[in-house]
Formats: C-alpha cells, sequence, structure tokens
C-alpha cells in the first residue's frame, strides 16, 4: 500500500529534479502521440528538441528565433511567477501583453516619420504603462472590492483582444495601406523598430530586456524585504499577515509588476519580430507563460531555462510541421502534457512516498 | 438602425439557446465547487466535449449521441484533473489552468478534419399543447431538447444537494473536509464523483455550442464561456436556482448584443461584443461588494488524510 507522507519542508532536490523528469515523460508520451497520429516517434522528438539547434540547414535559421520566441515567454513568465508564489493569480497576461503594444505602438506611430532617438524609449515606456494599467484594473477591484483577480484578468484578455480588433482597422490603420487591416510597419520606421542588437542572432531589445529581468527578480526574491514578503506570504500566509506584511501592497505590486513585464513583451514583439499590429500578432505567448513559470518552479534561473525549452518546442513544432506535416496543434497539446505531468510529479517534492504493508500500517496507526 | 426588426419573442426564444451551454458548465462546476474543489479547467473540458461531440455527432450523423459522447469526454478530462488534484495533492488553480490549455490544444488537434463540416440538425421538440400558447409557446417550449435537458438537470442537482441524503454529505465535504473525513465519509471518492459530474455537463454544455448553436467546429470557439460559467458560480453564491438565473441573464445578454450588431446600432461592433465580458466584471464586482457568502469553507483547500 502506497502512502505519502507530508515533508515539512519541500525537497530541494525533487524540485530540480522533476522538470527535467517531466520533459522526460512529456517526451515518451509526446513520442507515443505522435505515433498515433502516423509519424515515426523518434524522428518526431528529434526534429523538435534537435533539429533546430543542430541540423546543418535549419540550424543557422533556426537558432536565432530561439531567442526571438524565448524573450517575450521569459519576460512575462518572470512577472507571473512572483504573483504566483505569493497566490496572486494573474492569468491575463495575454490581455495585457496586446495592451502594452498597443500603447507602445500607438506611441511610436504618432511621431512617424521622425528619427528622433527618444521615440524607441518613449515606446518602451508607454508599453510598460500600458500593461500595467491593464493589470491595475484586476489589482485595484481585488483591493478595493475583494474581487477574483483570476476571473477579471482573464475575461480582461477578451476585453482586449476586441480593442485590438478595433484600432487595426481603425484608429492605427495604416494609412497609406490601402485599406488592409494593419498598422504601418516598424521595419519601414528606423527609429522605433526594435532590432536585432547583434545581426542574425534574434537578440532584440526584448531579450536584453528579459535577462535584465531574470537578474532582477533574483536580486528581489534573494535579497530585497518585498522579494522577502512574496515568498513567505506563498509558503505561511498567516504568519506573513501576522508579520505586518500588507496583502494590499503585495497584490498591487505583484499584478502591477507582471503587467507591465508583460506590456514590454508586447511592445517588443510589435516592434521587432511581429512588425505591426495586426488582428492576431499576439501568438498565446501570455498564456504559454504561465507553463513557463511553473516548470520553472517559479525561480528566475529556471524560467530562463524553461523559456528556452519552450521556445525551442514553438521552433521545433514549426519545423515538424514543415518537415513531417505534423499538426500545428500537435505542439500546443504537448505544451499542456508538459504542464500536467509537472503538476504530478510535484507530489514528490512535497511528500515522501511510502511503500508500507498492510500490518506495518496497522502497526502506524497504533 | 432599426431597432423595430428586433422581434422581442424570437430575441427571448434565442436566449434560452444562447444560455443553456454555461447552464450546463456552470450547475456541473456548482455542484464541484461545493464539494470543496475549484477546478478552473472548465473551458479547456467545454471546448474538449465541443470537439467531441460535434466529431461524434457528425460521423453518426446523430446529435444525441455526439452529446452523449461529449459528456463522457469531458468527464474522462475531468478525472486528468482529479486524479492529479486528490491523489497526487496538486495545486487546484495550476492544475486546472493546465487542464484549459492542455483542453485547447487536443480541441485543436481533433478538430483540424472537421473544420468547414456542418453538423447535423437537432429536430426541436415542440411540448404538445404548451407550444401552441401565444407568446409563451414558441418562447418556451419550441426548442431543441437539450434546452429541456439543461432545465432538468438544474432542477435534479437542486433536489439532490438540497433535499437527499448524498447532497448533504457532498455538502458537508465541501464545507469541511477534515469534520467529514473524521465522520467516517470518503472525501477523495465523493470529490472524484463531484468532479466527474462537473467534466461531464462542461462536456455537453461544449457539445451544445458547437452542435446546436452555431452550428460547426471552429478552433477556440467556446471563446471564454467556461470562464463566465466560473463566473457565474460565484455570482449565484452556489445555489443551483441562482445558477439558472445567472446563466440566463447573460444569455439574454449576448443575445441582445448580437441584434444589436444585426441592426446596426451606432455602437461599434468591438464595444458590443466585449460587453458580455465587461458586464461579467462589472457583475463580479457588484456580488464581491456585498461580500463572498456561501462560498464552501474547504473551497480550494488541500485534502490530506493522515490516517
Amino acid at each position: 500500500m502506497i502512502r505519502l507522507e507530508k515533508r515539512p519542508q519541500p525537497s530541494k532536490f525533487w524540485a530540480a529534479v522533476t522538470p527535467i523528469l517531466a520533459v522526460i515523460a512529456t517526451m515518451i508520451a509526446g513520442g507515443i502521440l505522435f505515433w498515433m497520429l502516423g509519424k515515426a516517434p523518434l524522428e518526431a522528438i528529434r526534429t523538435i528538441f534537435w533539429d533546430p539547434l543542430f541540423h546543418e540547414t535549419f540550424g543557422p535559421y533556426s537558432r536565432p528565433q530561439l531567442l526571438v520566441k524565448a524573450g517575450p515567454l521569459i519576460l512575462i513568465a518572470i512577472g507571473l511567477s512572483l504573483g504566483f508564489r505569493a497566490g496572486i493569480w494573474n492569468i491575463g497576461a495575454e490581455g495585457q501583453y496586446i495592451m502594452g503594444a498597443i500603447c507602445g505602438a500607438a506611441v511610436g506611430l504618432a511621431f512617424y516619420p521622425s528619427d528622433n532617438v527618444l521615440i524607441f524609449p518613449a515606446m518602451v515606456l508607454a508599453g510598460a504603462m500600458g500593461g500595467w494599467a491593464w493589470a491595475m484594473i484586476p489589482g485595484v477591484l481585488k483591493v478595493k472590492f475583494g474581487t477574483n483577480e483570476i476571473l477579471v484578468s482573464l475575461m480582461l484578455v477578451y476585453v482586449a483582444e476586441n480593442i485590438l480588433a478595433s484600432v487595426s482597422q481603425g484608429l492605427l490603420k495604416n494609412p497609406d495601406g490601402m485599406g488592409f487591416p494593419g498598422s504601418r510597419n516598424f521595419r519601414d520606421f528606423p527609429a522605433a523598430h526594435n532590432t536585432d542588437l547583434i545581426e542574425g542572432t534574434g537578440m532584440h531589445w526584448g531579450v536584453a530586456a528579459a535577462l535584465i529581468a531574470v537578474i532582477f527578480a533574483y536580486i528581489l526574491l534573494t535579497r530585497h524585504m518585498l522579494g522577502f514578503q512574496v515568498r513567505l506570504t506563498g509558503e505561511a500566509p498567516r504568519a506573513a499577515r501576522f508579520s505586518g506584511v500588507s496583502p494590499t501592497r503585495l497584490i498591487l505590486f505583484c499584478l502591477g509588476a507582471s503587467g507591465a513585464l508583460a506590456g514590454l513583451a508586447g511592445l517588443f514583439e510589435v516592434s521587432g519580430p511581429s512588425g505591426q499590429i495586426s488582428i492576431d500578432f499576439n501568438a498565446g505567448y501570455g498564456f504559454t507563460a504561465i507553463i513557463v513559470a511553473f516548470l520553472g518552479r517559479l525561480h528566475p534561473i529556471g524560467i530562463l531555462l524553461a523559456g528556452l525549452l519552450m521556445a525551442l518546442t514553438y521552433i521545433g513544432g514549426e519545423l515538424a510541421q514543415l518537415m513531417l506535416g505534423l499538426p500545428g496543434a500537435a505542439i500546443q497539446m504537448f505544451q499542456g502534457m508538459l504542464m500536467f505531468f509537472l503538476l504530478a510529479m510535484d507530489v514528490l517534492s512535497h511528500y515522501r512516498v511510502r511503500w508500507k504493508t498492510p500490518a506495518a500500517a496497522q502497526e502506524g496507526a497504533k | 438602425m432599426d431597432l423595430g426588426q428586433i422581434n422581442p419573442i424570437l430575441l427571448l426564444a434565442s436566449l434560452m439557446v444562447a444560455a443553456t451551454p454555461i447552464l450546463l458548465a456552470a450547475i456541473g462546476e456548482a455542484v464541484v465547487e461545493k464539494s470543496g474543489v475549484l477546478n478552473l479547467g472548465v473551458e479547456g473540458m467545454m471546448i474538449t466535449g465541443a470537439v467531441v461531440g460535434f466529431a461524434i455527432g457528425v460521423n453518426t450523423g446523430a446529435p444525441s449521441i455526439g452529446f452523449v459522447a461529449a459528456a463522457f469526454a469531458g468527464a474522462a478530462l475531468s478525472m486528468l484533473f482529479g486524479v492529479l488534484v486528490l491523489y497526487l495533492k496538486s495545486n487546484q488553480v495550476a492544475t486546472g489552468l493546465g487542464l484549459t490549455l492542455f483542453g485547447l490544444g487536443l480541441s485543436a488537434l481533433i478538430g483540424k478534419p472537421f473544420e468547414g463540416i456542418k453538423a447535423p440538425t437537432m429536430a426541436k421538440y415542440e411540448v404538445p399543447l404548451l407550444s401552441d400558447i401565444p407568446a409563451l409557446g414558441p418562447i418556451l417550449f419550441r426548442h431543441d431538447p437539450m434546452v429541456y435537458v439543461s432545465l432538468i438537470i438544474v432542477a435534479l442537482t437542486w433536489y439532490v444537494l438540497a433535499r437527499t441524503r448524498a447532497g448533504l454529505i457532498l455538502r458537508g465535504v465541501g464545507e469541511n473536509h477534515d469534520a467529514a473525513h473524521a465522520l467516517g465519509y470518503k472525501v477523495i471518492r465523493v470529490r472524484l464523483m463531484a468532479i466527474a459530474f462537473g467534466g461531464a455537463c462542461a462536456g455537453l454544455g461544449g457539445a451544445y455550442i458547437s452542435l446546436v448553436r452555431v452550428p460547426q467546429w471552429v478552433e477556440g470557439m467556446t471563446a471564454g464561456a467556461g470562464w463566465i460559467a466560473l463566473a457565474i458560480v460565484v455570482f449565484a453564491s452556489w445555489r443551483p436556482w441562482r445558477v439558472l438565473l445567472g446563466a440566463y441573464l447573460f444569455g439574454g445578454i449576448s443575445v441582445l448584443q448580437l441584434n444589436l450588431q444585426a441592426a446596426g446600432v451606432a455602437i461599434p461592433v468591438e464595444v458590443l461584443a466585449m460587453s458580455p465580458y465587461l458586464i461579467t466584471i462589472l457583475v463580479l464586482v457588484v456580488i464581491s461588494l456585498r461580500g463572498n457568502h456561501g462560498a464552501p469553507g474547504s473551497l480550494g483547500r488541500e485534502f490530506h488524510a493522515t490516517h
């Protein structure tokens, strides 16, 4: 008979090992899935995880894409992880990402075709503010009225999607676009374009921002009072209350920070890789970042690695679509499976698994 | 703009159709939450129900078989959640989110070959005599059978929860799982059954969207209906009849905004399209002003029996 025994402290060893086990389990389950879809499982797994990095023909094209895709995922996931640690569930990062992109792009487009060097910094600021303001809606509602932030932040994703549809066909539409929806392309607007910092690496400002966010989050969580309060609230809410942690401040900080980072990610995406505001420029990074945050154990370094891995599945997925005709949705499901395996294996870090014979169990009960 | 072309009788009749998916999902989730478990995967189970119901409905030509299959698919998916949360003690919020992300991927994968196909039509059932009543007849008694099934499920849920021993045990488990466990009730088993019921209802609700309301398969077609169902459970203070009220109010809003769009009112389409979500937020705020009365005591808390 298997019994679970709660550990007094989550095991550090298992917390580090379970993400790796989960990835392996997902590869096995994914292989079975691909086999059921009529593809060679080993070839599919290799195409997703190996070829984007090391294939002679595709590697040079795919490697830069790794950073392009990982940048927004890491940036958003770092913000989300702060809240998740403290039990504040912002799951509307997708909406904050969209609003950040809209606000930032609007500032840039307002100055078209100026070549002032301050345009891009102004856009970055506006992007962060846009995301921050959008996340403040659930934040303020939670603080003032106790409204559930999960549902409000999620509802606001759909509102943001409608705003995006509206501005890409109206307010921000390219006046020279011959009636096509979508804004001006930032590629034709050098002062506002988020280009590669080092040519051909995919290393744009968003990736730099993501790396800075990782470092800041690490320092915040390990060296700063606010970070300590975040951790305390997550691990022992009662103790946190007694020691005078202000829940209001924490909620506004966590939601605000995650919103601002998601907004930044949106701005960097729209002014760089995607290039323009269009109805479907958002690729669901806001939702995938939730998986990244958990896969990275809500730890900044872990998120960095998890973001790179998740970016790899995106690129590898595209490659597998191209090479093997694997449906794009299979990758989405693959990512969902990863989250499940991870949560399932979490039991190992919080509990000790004991095998007991019924007799021994009887003995224990006495 | 021509508001005159909005027919109030048709509007009210389509309200019931628009409300049914959310009603089904919300009544299921109400039972799950009554047992003390918060399943945020409603959206994922709904969309899986939508695609499975559609696929089976199209292949067999019988929507009713599609609905049965959708209920099983929703329940099967919810068992994944149940095992993770109840046996492996995973975080309920995170697992629910994972279920939604997984369901969205799974449904997109299954649904690819079914895009652009029309669903077999489900015959309307006209209640004898009653459907001939002027005004009331067309509004209430000329719907497809699933509308009535959803109402029966609500009534049964109310009856079981409020009037039977099984319902009492379920509520007890939800209010205080430690006390229920001490009394010898099987907390895990009760919750597992509640989760399965919730999954089946969400699956039915999803299938109603793809088989009756739209009726087509479109990727991501539930468009937040599962999340709105979660909001309605809060709005309803976890009471079955109020779930019915909430779902119909919400159905009314979404039908009204569609009618206003069709009538060409001078409000931008996007504003109308976002109105259901904004109103949901507004309702959540109003409800939280009143305080969350009626939330089950053990809602969302982890249960670990030491003996």
